[in-house]
């Protein structure tokens, strides 16, 4: 075998080369971001955060994250019980549609909106004439949010519902539950966690994104820019630590839903991972 | 209460999983359904239950069909296979359950949920076990708990799902003993499945043999075991020695064993015998069998013997003379049952 | 209900119906419009519209950038999954928490951030300057951001594999008299190809749609550092939607077409 001395240095150089490698691609981004958030003081940072449309844009990124998140939730919660639950043709396929969104880039996920309800778009004569707006609006940027991050819920509690198998809820109807007995005292304990999984991720990518409602919001300061958005139209405008200092709070959003993700990672047992 | 099956069928794909099953099971009995892997038991029940639906055929308990009774109404106590027990609740929690999913009109009181909780887990002796949770006590006393569980909401009917398949050897034997007691005591109507035939024959009252979705034979263990109503049945009980045979106006001949011709009411043709190892004579020679070994620890010696070009096994009644080794004897197979080609289980075995 | 095996477990009507509205009103309907909207220019006018330089220049960028981003990935992935998941070091807890880094962050924060440290006088940028490289608002730059964004496509989809791969087999070959090398080259590689080809595919994938990382850095000169995706937007604000979703669906196709391809490769590498 090996010289057990020429072995641990090989593994201490591809430990030390991973780490490096780690810190220039990962960590120096990261880096980057909160020096030049702090590089002219906490105090511009606290005046690019209270700016009154810098509160706009975290108010409106709640508003969307508050209505996309549980409307997802709940219907993801609906899909995982009729296909985890349930033999029925046509299961696949309803997975893989579910799925779908995932694999589209995110500027066609706001581009399918505008085709709906932009001013070319389908419907979008009749909304003019009723005075409905949703492009340019709160309802195109909650629309085109719950698109892309539509399958998180359903694709966190799939897996587990096929593992777990159907007795318990089965025990429960013999037992004299109703269905919605069955599903709030049986079921939801069960998957609870890797529901709060599905929702975090959800959240985090809700809050977070830019491509599809870049394409709906029209960029109206104080109205339809969301905070990734309000990056954007500060950096545009080389307003560096206005720019980096709400980068910075989305930064700390990540790292807080990373630093949660392997709590319930852990709670749920095993390694259950999801890729955002 | 009573359980009144009447030619149940159902199907997955294009296997039969219950092909016109009928049974009946009075008051107060204890039956065992006993059969190989596949052939209805566990779809039997669960049908029972409510679980799976029959495509056609009747259920009635107590007189009452239970065509349009969801499971949740039909009162009936299942035991799963594992248990299922709800495994973030604790044991008392768990018993509890049928009680407090009442609705509020039916309810008892919570104090009576729990003083009920706790006598039956007094009744099942597993009464410190209350605060645990299902992974924290071992697979017997999970049994209990499930047994607990399901005797709480009072069921007409008690299901057990291979009540003993996932303990060990020891818990099995005692807890065999324990919950035929308590079905005793209890004044229960209970149904269980099992593939093991020591299980299904020592417990119960009476034991339907399944195959392939139906029942051949339902009978009390003695008469099950004397006097196997086809060759499948003598077959799936106990041991057997098959030998093959043709059946010519009413006489079944073996053949290369001359002399041993038997009377039947088989139609004529090729036919199989079948015989339990206690029940073939060895006749003092010479004959057609060969001696080939003797072991004589145990109540009845165990012989090898060799005849017609295949070796078996013969156990002789107690204190019986023994054979001598390598010396031919004369067979006596006037116990051997004749049965026609087409009820053997596996035609292909048969020759 | 007749659709499924009859069943006990109630609910099924209700969870399809939510189901298939849901999937209908926010998935079906849109990626209809999509599919159905660029036909109004014709076939001839659709020709054209895709076949523009600078629709030519963009998808040649988002397409070339990303497979090449999603190239260098695989090796980058395959040497931190491993070491990740063969040894244990101070830190790796932390480290292998970090991974998913670049899927946590919003794509705008990465990119902008990737702008700040590349820029002629960022961390990385004024190290690159005086050696002649620029990154910054040029294609190396949607490169850099691709790679950024794939990583843990790799990375993540490796490990659960290496984690499962026999070790005895690599015993066995060093029993054989193998070298490291050879034991890497003929049984560890082989048994991992068809997770590097998923991985390179998933990277592939989603770097070809990356919008918000990309832009920051890649300076958008037409012809030069325009990716496709931000062509949509461009066609979008000139209210050419026909022209945005003949974009937008040209990009699915070839992405699909590029996945199946990869797909029947893995296949291909599972049976031999």
């Amino acid at each position: 075998m090996a010289d057990p001395h020429v072995t641990r240095l090989r593994h201490g150089a591809l430990i030390t080369l991973t780490l490096v490698l780690m810190t220039l691609l990962l960590l120096l981004p990261l880096g980057v971001i909160f020096t030049e958030t702090f590089s002219r003081g906490l105090g511009a940072v606290l005046g690019a955060l209270t700016d009154p449309d810098a509160i706009d844009a975290i108010r409106l990124t709640l508003t969307v994250a508050a209505v996309s998140v549980p409307l997802n939730a709940i219907c993801g919660t609906a899909a995982a019980w009729c296909i985890g639950r349930f033999d029925f043709p046509g299961r696949t396929l309803l997975t893989t549609l579910i799925e779908l969104p995932f694999s589209v880039s995110p500027v066609i996920s706001g581009l399918v909106w505008v085709l709906l309800f932009g001013a070319n778009g389908w419907f979008g004569s009749w909304l003019d004439q009723h005075e409905v707006r949703i492009i340019f609006a709160l309802p195109g940027l909650i629309l085109a949010t719950v698109f892309v991050t539509f399958p998180f819920v359903a694709r966190s509690l799939l897996p587990l519902m096929r593992e777990q198998g159907a007795a318990e809820e089965e025990a429960a109807l013999t037992l004299g539950a109703t269905g919605w007995q069955t599903f709030f005292r049986v079921t939801l304990p069960n998957i609870r966690w890797a529901l709060l999984y599905g929702v975090l991720l959800c959240n985090a990518r809700a809050m977070g994104e830019f491509g599809a409602v870049a394409v709906v919001s029209g960029h109206i300061r104080g109205q339809t820019l969301t905070m990734p958005l309000f990056v954007e139209a500060l950096f545009n405008d080389y307003d560096w630590v206005g720019a980096f200092s709400v980068a910075a709070l989305l930064s700390l959003l990540a790292l807080v839903t990373l630093g949660l993700r392997v709590l319930l990672e852990r709670q749920m047992g095993g390694s259950r991972r999801d890729i955002f | 209460m009573s359980l009144e099956l009447r030619d149940l069928r159902k199907h997955f794909g294009r296997t039969a999983a219950l092909d016109g099953l009928s049974l009946s099971v009075p008051q107060g009995e204890f039956l065992a359904l006993l059969g190989p892997s596949g052939s209805g038991k566990t779809t039997l029940l669960r049908v029972v239950a409510g679980l799976e639906f029959a495509e056609s055929g009747a259920i009635e308990i107590n007189g009452r069909s239970m065509h349009d009774v969801p499971a949740r109404k039909r009162g009936i106590g299942l035991v799963f296979q594992h248990y299922a027990l709800f495994r973030h609740m604790s044991v008392a929690r768990n018993v509890a359950f049928g009680l407090e999913v009442r609705r509020r009109s039916e309810r008892p009181a919570s104090t009576a949920i729990r003083t009920k909780v706790a006598e039956l887990l007094d009744l099942m002796g597993i009464g410190e076990l209350a605060e645990r949770y299902p992974e924290q006590i071992s697979g017997g006393q999970r049994q209990r708990v499930a047994l607990a569980r399901a005797l709480a909401i009072e069921p007409s009917l008690l299901l057990l799902d291979e009540p003993f398949g996932a303990l060990d050897a020891k818990v099995r034997k005692n807890l065999r003993i324990w919950l035929r007691d308590l079905h005793n005591r209890m004044g229960l109507t209970s149904v269980f499945v099992t593939h093991d035939q020591n299980e299904a024959l020592e417990m119960a009252d009476r034991v339907a043999v399944l195959r392939a979705g139906r029942i051949e034979q339902v009978d009390t263990p003695d008469r099950l075991y004397a006097e196997p109503v086809n060759a499948f049945v003598h077959e799936f009980l106990g041991e057997s020695v098959r030998l093959d045979c043709i059946v010519t106006a009413g006489t079944a001949r073996f053949q290369g064993l001359c002399g041993t011709n038997l009377a039947t009411n088989c139609p004529p043709g090729p036919a199989i015998a079948l015989v339990r190892p206690h029940e073939i004579g060895l006749l003092p020679g010479p004959g057609p069998v060969r001696v080939e070994s003797v072991h004589a620890t145990g109540p009845m010696p165990r012989v090898r013997v060799t005849f017609a070009g295949r070796t078996t096994e013969v156990l002789l009644p107690e204190a019986a003379p023994l054979p001598t080794i390598g010396q031919g004897y004369g067979i006596d197979l006037s116990r051997a049952r004749i049965y026609t080609l087409n009820d053997v289980s596996n035609p292909l075995a048969a020759s | 209900m007749r659709l499924a095996r009859r069943s006990s477990l109630p609910g099924f009507s209700l969870t399809l119906g939510i189901t298939l509205t849901w999937l209908s009103l926010i998935v079906l309907l849109p990626l209809a419009a999509l599919t159905l909207r660029p036909w109004e220019l014709g076939i001839a006018g659709l020709w054209h519209s895709l076949t523009e330089p600078r629709v030519l220049a963009a998808l040649r960028l988002s397409f070339g950038a990303a497979t090449l981003a999603a190239a260098i990935n695989v090796p980058l992935g395959l040497l931190i999954a491993w070491v990740m998941v063969r040894y244990r070091f101070p830190g790796r807890g932390l480290a292998d928490s970090i991974i998913d880094m670049p899927l946590a962050l919003p794509t705008a924060v990465a990119g902008i951030s990737l702008t700040a440290l590349f820029a002629p006088k960022g961390w990385i940028g004024a190290l690159l300057t005086p050696l002649g490289i620029k990154v910054a608002y040029t294609p190396l730059g949607v490169l850099v951001a691709l790679i950024f964004v794939g990583l843990p496509f790799v990375v993540r989809m490796l490990e659960p594999i290496i984690l499962d791969l026999p070790a005895d087999a690599e015993e066995a070959a060093a029993t054989l008299g193998a070298t490291r090398l050879q034991t890497l080259w003929r049984v560890t590689l082989p048994a991992l190809a068809p997770t590097l080809l998923a991985g390179f595919g998933a990277a592939l994938a989603r770097g070809v749609g990356e919008y918000g990382s990309v832009i920051f850095i890649a300076g958008n000169m037409p012809m030069v550092s325009e990716i496709a995706p931000l062509l949509i937007v461009i066609r979008l604000e000139q209210l050419d939607y026909a022209g945005a979703a003949a974009l937008g669906v040209a990009m699915l196709l070839l992405s699909f077409a590029i996945l199946l391809v990869i797909n029947r490769l893995q296949r291909w590498l599972i049976r031999t």
